[in-house]
């Protein structure tokens, strides 16, 4: 087995134990990425390993008894890195070098993480597929014929590939989940306000969180810790204590009820999927957890309701990039109003225009009380639901997608179809409360099937106990995709 | 003109003075180099984010308590989205269906009488940058520096029925914000600005004509300009049977005429919706009514009180309470010395003459009030003359020394010793035995004459009224000795 294919937490005892070094650790990495991501096309950027950069030279100076010393991990290109380009998938940041970072960088970076490289997306994390990146797809590493999800679809295809220990995402409709799921790894989208925002370039600024993908959940409840916490410079983040999750993921599961709604088992679940999760509910049940049916009957308009508040408050955080200031600019315009439209036309693609037009119209005057007014009553109805359920249940499980990883092209030319991946991941970002999704099988393809676990707010606890519960049973965490195992001896 | 009536309202955004942007911890100092004043926040950077200046939230809180408004819990702050260069996020953040402060009034005194010019809201937002152009160079840039200041914008229903009230109604809205020490009330540098809105109606009638926005109004003498134009501009096209067509108009004062900015049609959809970066502004009952205690008496309580607790004629009043740190001068004064009217005196005389001198505002003056009181009581224990003190004001000002060490370096103490005087008027009723015998023989107008000589020879030392005293004595002992 080659260093890459740890895990976090034994990375940090091999590190520790001295076993092996951080650098070994990175070089390791940093030769399977060479080995495979041409194919994977995770990366957007990769940071020289032959070099020092400043980051691994920070993390030399870390904190030496953090498990993240000398880790190495990539971030979601729309998360900001000082002096380290940050392009958001987009040709309108393809040059952009930001002067900060974003606080989830700089607490990973007092920890003691290594840089790896910076994951490709979809363009401003706007897709399901990591096809609307403006430079490359990225390919599913259990099949290179299929897309790895997205809009995190190089964070989590970094990981299931192993060109990395763990990376970041970010979550706006299912960004982190439902990659986590197409590529067979953990991906947790912790509660709104958990996480700060700060430095995370905005798409819809209500619904964004950053969140972690990893090999197992013992990863991911370590990543969390670390992020996680109030941050003064993110009014949205809240000032509510982190408990110690990564050291209190064993739990009974006999005090444990699950909810299990019917709204998420029905038409356009793929039946492998189905069967991928009910088993998982057998697992848990078998642990003493008790299962209950809940319902939500504001389901139906969750996906209506997302489009159009994301796509409302994304018109205007994407309003910023009009060629004055930083970003690209276009060279043909003769005067200003040329200079704005010509910009916007060549810097974004299809899909960032498309929500861009969808946002402006759901604001316009006349409009508003229709859309965005209706979307926030909606929102509020799909809240209330949840809030009922969990005063019977502590979490809801559910598939995380309706289908496994799709192939590539598939869905590019038909939108709706493609919206139609995150159903079951939109609700906890309306709502704001934390999901986690954790591979609970696979299809008779081998392609990787995830199980969705919501909670809670604030409760990020029992959901990855749960999870955590369950990946004590199985071993579906365990399984490497083919593209993880090139050139491994 | 005298066939219709005149309606205006008014839009003023007032600077807050804060030490910090609105959102970010950028400096508010005026005059720095271009875009030094910037951080990731108030640049609109990806990934940044507003934190709320919470000194600006109380300087709305005053404002709007000083302005009989009430205050708005949760407010909530709002995009207004519109392109522009010097607006780097693509949107303004400011507030639209829960502003701050609402519905609240504001007294002013006009010729006619007193009028209450109600308050429909005022609103905390941030300021823009500034586009700069070079003429025929085709290239523009823009200074962020601006971006991000706090701005109140207090917005008046329309209520103003000319422009002398306009202006009215703008000296007392600011003399009440300098005096809140939220806005230093400068036009000239933008940290007070105005857009009056302006319709005509046919006399007696009810309904409002179209109105017409102005901006670019950057003095009080261009408010009055620019209302009094547009007043004839829309009563011309009335006159004549046109319609007045909604529209913003820029006022250029060098040609002393409007031009149209844009039309109705032209007019933007802001598309405002709730910030969704920045939470809704809660604000505890507690905290209003700690702010109200704290409010600061107001220019027109502080001078009624100056009459009473003072005596002080009206006149003298008003003058002193026209600027806060002023009555603050003066009441620091009349702290240290007990007659308020020769306070009043040497304030509104002396002192307020010698700052216009040297171009100094009273906070900065050289002379502080223990300086004056000194000076004054120097007067009052006849240390030295009225007139003395009058001739030494301004060299007195100009110095940092205390006034007794002042008159005493240049012998300026006056002679009240009643020995050392009688010596000097003895030596001139001996000089000037025919005069005397003149004065005894009944022509007392030569009282002044001995009272010159003696003052002459003391070189203007001598108190003069104990000299007229001693005199008139010493003149009348001699006529019985005689």
């Amino acid at each position: 087995m080659s260093l890459n294919h740890l895990t976090i937490h034994e990375a940090s005892d091999g590190i520790s134990k001295g076993t092996f070094s951080s650098a070994e650790l990175t070089q390791a990495v940093h030769q399977h990425i060479a080995r495979v991501d041409a194919t994977v096309h995770a990366y957007q950027t990769v940071l020289p390993n032959a070099r020092p950069n400043t980051y691994a030279l920070r993390a030399n100076a870390g904190n030496a008894t953090s498990v993240l010393q000398g880790i190495p991990v990539a971030i979601k290109d729309n998360i900001c890195t000082e002096n380290v380009v940050t392009t958001c998938g987009s040709r309108m940041l393809e040059n952009f070098v930001p002067p900060y970072s974003a606080t989830v960088m700089t607490r990973l970076e007092d920890h003691g993480a290594v840089l790896v490289g910076k994951t490709n997306m979809d363009e401003f994390a706007m897709g399901s597929s990591t096809e609307h990146s403006a430079f490359e797809p990225t390919r599913n590493p259990w099949d290179p014929q299929r897309i790895p999800g997205g809009s995190s679809g190089g964070s989590a295809a970094a990981v299931a590939a192993h060109e990395c220990i763990a990376s970041l995402g970010s979550d706006t409709g299912g960004s982190i989940r439902q990659p986590a799921a197409c590529c067979g790894v953990v991906g947790l989208k912790p509660t709104y306000g958990r996480v700060s925002r700060y430095g995370l370039v905005a798409y819809a600024s209500s619904l964004d969180q950053i969140g972690p993908l990893t090999k197992d959940v013992t990863d991911a409840a370590i990543m969390f810790e670390v992020i996680a916490g109030y941050d003064s410079h993110d009014s949205t983040s809240v000032t509510m204590p982190v408990p110690e999750i990564s050291r209190s993921l064993h739990r009974d599961m006999t005090d444990i009820r699950i909810g299990i709604p019917d709204e998420y088992f029905g038409d356009g679940l793929d039946a492998e999927v189905e069967a991928g999760v009910r088993a998982a509910l057998e697992v848990l049940s078998a642990r003493g957890a008790k299962t209950k049916v809940v319902s939500l009957p504001a389901t139906p308009y969750g996906i209506a309701t997302y489009y159009l508040i994301a796509t409302a408050e994304a018109s205007s955080n994407l309003a910023r990039y009009d060629g004055v200031k930083y970003g690209y600019r276009s060279a043909e315009a003769q005067d200003l109003m040329e200079m704005y439209r010509q910009t916007r036309r060549e810097g974004f693609g299809a899909e960032a225009k498309r929500r861009i037009m969808l946002g402006t119209y759901a604001l316009s005057a006349g409009y508003y009380d229709e859309y965005y007014g209706k979307a926030q009553q909606a929102r509020t109805m799909i809240r209330a639901d949840f809030e009922a359920a969990f005063q019977e249940v502590d979490v809801i499980i559910t598939p995380t997608t309706p289908t496994p990883a799709f192939r590539l092209g598939e869905k590019l030319n038909d939108p709706l179809q493609m919206y139609l991946s995150d159903i079951y991941t939109i609700s906890a970002n309306l709502a704001g409360f934390p999901a986690i999704s954790v591979p609970c099988g696979f299809s008779h393809d081998g392609l990787p099937i995830g199980m969705q676990v919501m909670g809670r707010w604030f409760d990020e606890l029992t959901i990855l106990q749960v999870a955590f519960a369950f990946e004590q049973e199985t071993n579906w965490h365990l399984r490497r995709a083919p593209l993880s195992e090139v050139g491994d001896a | 003109m005298s066939d219709y009536d005149v309606v205006i309202g008014l839009e003023v955004h007032a600077q807050l003075q804060t030490n910090t942007k609105l959102f970010c911890g950028c400096s508010t100092a005026f005059g720095a180099q271009s875009n030094t004043q910037t951080c990731p926040v108030c640049l609109g950077l990806p990934g940044a984010l507003p934190v709320l200046n919470s000194k600006a939230v109380d300087m709305a809180i005053r404002t709007g308590l000083a302005l009989n408004c009430s205050i708005t819990t949760p407010n909530q702050f709002a995009r207004k989205n519109y392109f522009y260069p010097d607006l780097p996020k693509g949107y303004q953040i400011s507030q639209f269906d829960r502003p701050i402060c609402e519905h609240g009034w504001v007294d002013i005194e006009l010729d006619q009488g007193g009028q209450r010019v109600r308050i429909c809201r005022a609103h905390l937002e941030e300021d823009a940058g500034k586009n700069m152009h070079q003429t025929g160079v085709g290239v523009s840039h823009v200074d962020m520096n601006r971006c991000g200041m706090p701005l109140l914008e207090i917005v008046t229903e329309p209520d103003l029925r000319s422009s002398d009230g306009a202006v009215v109604y703008l000296k007392t809205l600011r003399d009440t914000l300098v005096y809140l020490e939220v806005c230093d009330g400068n036009m000239e540098e933008g940290s007070m600005r105005c857009e009056p809105n302006v319709s005509l109606k046919p006399k007696g009638q009810e309904a409002f004509g179209t109105k017409v926005e102005l901006k670019n109004i950057n003095s009080f003498k261009f408010v009055k300009h620019a209302l009094d134009y547009e007043i004839q501009r829309q009563a011309a096209v009335l006159t004549d049977g046109g319609k007045i067509t909604q529209e913003t108009r820029s006022w250029d004062p060098e040609r002393g005429i409007s031009v149209v900015m844009r039309s109705k049609e032209e007019a933007h959809d802001y598309r405002y919706f709730p910030e969704p970066d920045l939470l809704p502004v809660e604000i505890p009952e507690e905290t209003i009514n700690a702010l109200r205690d704290r409010l600061p008496e107001l220019s027109k309580a502080k001078c009624e009180r100056f009459i009473t607790e003072y005596a002080l004629p009206p006149y003298d009043a008003a003058l002193l309470t026209s600027s806060r740190p002023l009555a603050d001068y003066f009441e620091a004064c009349v702290a240290g010395f007990q007659n308020p009217k020769t306070v009043s005196n040497w304030v509104m005389g002396e002192l307020l003459h010698a700052l216009k001198n040297d171009n100094i505002d009273v906070g900065s003056s050289p002379m502080k009030p223990d300086r004056l009181v000194a000076l004054m009581t120097l007067v009052e224990d006849q240390t030295i003359s009225l007139k003395t003190a009058r001739e030494i004001f301004l060299d007195l000002f100009r110095s940092q020394q205390a006034p007794a060490d002042f008159v005493q370096e240049r012998g300026l103490t006056q002679i009240s010793d009643d020995g050392a005087l009688e010596t000097l008027i003895d030596d001139i009723v001996r000089k000037h035995p025919s005069q005397c015998a003149e004065y005894q023989g009944g022509n007392e107008k030569l009282l002044g004459f001995f009272v010159g000589q003696v003052m002459k020879s003391s070189k203007g030392k001598a108190n003069p009224q104990k000299v007229n005293t001693l005199l008139q004595q010493r003149l009348a002992s001699e006529k019985v000795a005689t």
